[in-house]
């Protein structure tokens, strides 16, 4: 048994804690108090003055076509990101799950991307597909595919979304596969008895059972897709072409530090943040609703 | 309704056999125990008749089709499991109408099925709960009920009320056999319980080491055990065996003479084997005396131990004793009562 520890001094418990706390407000609600500052002001434009705006900077953004040009985006993405990176992970999780002989040697391979940072897996997806270049964009070439993702909207979107996801896959893969090794084999041995074939087994018993990580991973790759990404963003189409893959997380960055829009930047990442708080709540109500046993 | 059979029935995992050729006949309607110590390869035989296992060597057949390569599903059983592997996700009605769902059984016959099982298990008002909200006993009835409501020619049990607390498993083992006599389903029913394999068992499977020592009606195995193993796993508390040597007229262990049954070529070694219930108090004449050196009294019996030519030895004498530890104790042994065993290969002489 793990025992209570009663502190004689007043001052040391506080002082045990205080690292963690500094690190908190440093990092977390410094920051996070800037922004909401900045979000009501209006900066000079040689950023010696600012000026008191109220929610000024708040209409501005909500009523500008390209905050909501890149609110789709963000959607269309984060949701495209979730489910690529889902899926497959799912997939590879049930077959890894079967694995008996050297199954250390395929979980160790299927964890390396997680591993990789976001930057690095950009540039190896654009070298892969860039135009002229690229492997995989030859071969796209050979297929009578017009591939250029530097001018064609959609097809940087397809790179970002499958760049993002397959990093992403490794971590959802270690869920799902921790989850299916905690379903018991004899549940699985009874639906086979009652006649049920592979197939149903996996969708009457196994997914029910997994319901709780899927939901919790969908959370987190939402999230992952939100803040994430920005590196493989960056390194693959820096938002473009004109805009095409230019989420909230690298618009704010963008207006904020390349168009030195403080103001503008400011409010739209307290928005992001209420976008976000707003999901992890979500998902703690419905998580500790959902679990089944 | 069907009968399993079962041929030379071998199991290795990689170069080690664990099951070394099971032959056993259950007929249509029986009841067949199979009882063992942890590790005896009993569940792996049953889950290679459920087809949970592959059949090595050998050959299992169900109501005289061979089963060997046919899935479990096509195998017309259904099975109880230790852990009960009820769905946690389903309410007790789709528990136990899940398998009625997948075979296309339709609608209106479910409900049938599985309110007739809900009332033979009493368990109509938890039809809408989920299994974590139900007792163990609950649960355990539950599993049940999956299985009767499927109507297959073949209970498969594996250690069912081992998770159960000792008075539940009294009562659900009463249950059970009620149960099965009623349907008169086939049965082959798993423990590592000398008690339920006795009190439910048409007959017994007695297996150690992978090896089915004796086949048999649970009397039968208790009166006349084929082997040194049998003769100790069944019956408690445990057979005493006492090593001795084969005389003229008799069997000689240490300072005490038996009179034996049989004759035996004199000079044999062979072990000796006596139940503490069969050994009777007798001041007049008797066959062994024995120092008290500890006295159990549980009121219905009194349990006296002691030792015999270096072996220990118990007498469990019937209703109170005066006898305290100490006391000489003499005691007599009905010859018909005594079981000689081959000293070496531990096989009944």
């Amino acid at each position: 048994m793990r025992r209570r520890v009663v502190f004689k001094q007043k001052l040391l418990p506080y002082l045990l804690l205080a690292p963690q706390v500094a690190i908190t407000l440093v990092f977390f609600y410094w920051p996070a108090a800037q922004a909401v500052w900045y979000s009501t002001r209006r900066e000079d434009p040689f950023g010696l003055r600012s000026q008191f705006v109220g929610l000024e900077n708040f209409i501005t953004v909500l009523e500008d076509p390209s905050y909501i040009n890149s609110l789709t985006t963000t959607a269309i993405f984060s949701l495209a990101v979730a489910v690529l990176a889902i899926v497959p992970a799912l997939l590879l999780a049930v077959m890894a799950d079967r694995v008996v002989r050297a199954a250390t040697v395929y979980k160790t391979i299927l964890l390396s991307p997680y591993a990789v940072a976001p930057a690095i897996a950009g540039v190896l997806w654009l070298f892969l597909f860039a135009p002229g270049i690229g492997v995989v964009a030859y071969v796209l070439q050979f297929l009578g595919i017009d591939w250029n993702f530097v001018l064609r909207g959609e097809q940087a979107m397809l790179l970002v979304i499958i760049a993002s996801a397959w990093k992403q896959i490794s971590y959802n893969f270690l869920f799902f596969l921790a989850g299916l090794q905690s379903i018991p084999k004899s549940l699985i041995e009874a639906a086979a008895i009652d006649g049920a074939g592979e197939g149903r087994r996996f969708w009457d018993v196994v997914f029910p059972l997994l319901s709780p990580t899927t939901f919790f991973l969908l959370v987190v790759n939402v999230v992952y897709a939100f803040f994430d990404t920005f590196g493989i963003i960056h390194a693959v189409t820096q938002g473009g072409p004109a805009k095409a893959t230019e989420i909230l997380v690298y618009k704010v960055w963008y207006d904020g530090v390349m168009a030195l829009d403080l103001g503008g930047s400011s409010a739209q990442s307290v928005i992001l943040m209420g976008i976000v708080i707003a999901l992890t709540a979500i998902q703690f109500r419905y998580v500790e609703r959902k679990v089944h046993y | 309704m069907a009968d399993v059979r079962l041929r030379n029935v071998r199991k290795s995992y990689g170069d080690t056999e664990v099951i070394h050729g099971v032959d056993c006949e259950i007929a249509d309607g029986e009841f067949v125990v199979v009882v063992g110590p942890s590790g005896c390869g009993k569940s792996t035989l049953l889950r290679m008749v459920a087809g949970l296992e592959e059949i090595t060597k050998g050959e299992i057949a169900i109501g005289g089709r061979v089963v060997n390569d046919i899935e479990p599903k096509d195998r017309d059983i259904a099975m109880v499991f230790q852990n009960y592997a009820l769905y946690p996700h389903m309410s007790v009605f789709d528990n136990m109408a899940y398998g009625l769902k997948i075979r296309g059984v339709p609608r209106s016959e479910i409900e049938a099925r599985v309110e007739k099982a809900a009332n033979i298990l009493q368990l109509k008002p938890l039809l809408e709960r989920k299994p974590r909200q139900l007792s163990g006993g609950q649960r355990q009835r539950v599993a049940m009920g999956r299985a009767i409501v499927r109507d297959p020619q073949v209970f498969l049990f594996d250690e069912p009320l081992s998770n159960l607390d000792a008075k539940l498993r009294v009562q659900m083992r009463v249950e059970i056999k009620r149960l099965q006599q009623d349907l008169g389903t086939t049965s082959i029913y798993v423990t590592h319980d000398q008690v339920e394999a006795m009190t439910l068992a048409d007959r017994l499977v007695v297996m150690n080491a992978g090896v089915a020592e004796q086949v048999g009606p649970p009397i039968e195995v208790y009166e006349r055990p084929e082997t040194v193993f049998v003769a100790g796993f069944i019956g408690s508390p445990a057979m005493n065996f006492l090593p001795a040597i084969a005389t003229e007229n008799g069997l000689s262990v240490g300072e005490a003479r038996f009179r034996a049954a049989q004759r035996l070529e004199p000079g044999r070694n062979v072990t000796v084997g006596v139940r503490p219930e069969h050994l009777e108090l007798d001041p007049a004449s008797p066959t062994l005396r024995v120092r008290a050196e500890l006295v159990e009294a549980l009121g219905a019996d009194t349990i006296v131990h002691g030792t015999l030519a270096g072996a220990p030895l118990l007498a469990r004498l019937p209703g109170t004793q005066r006898v305290v530890a100490g006391d000489e104790v003499p005691l007599r042994c009905a010859p018909e009562h005594l079981h000689v065993f081959d000293g070496a290969t531990g096989k009944r002489i």
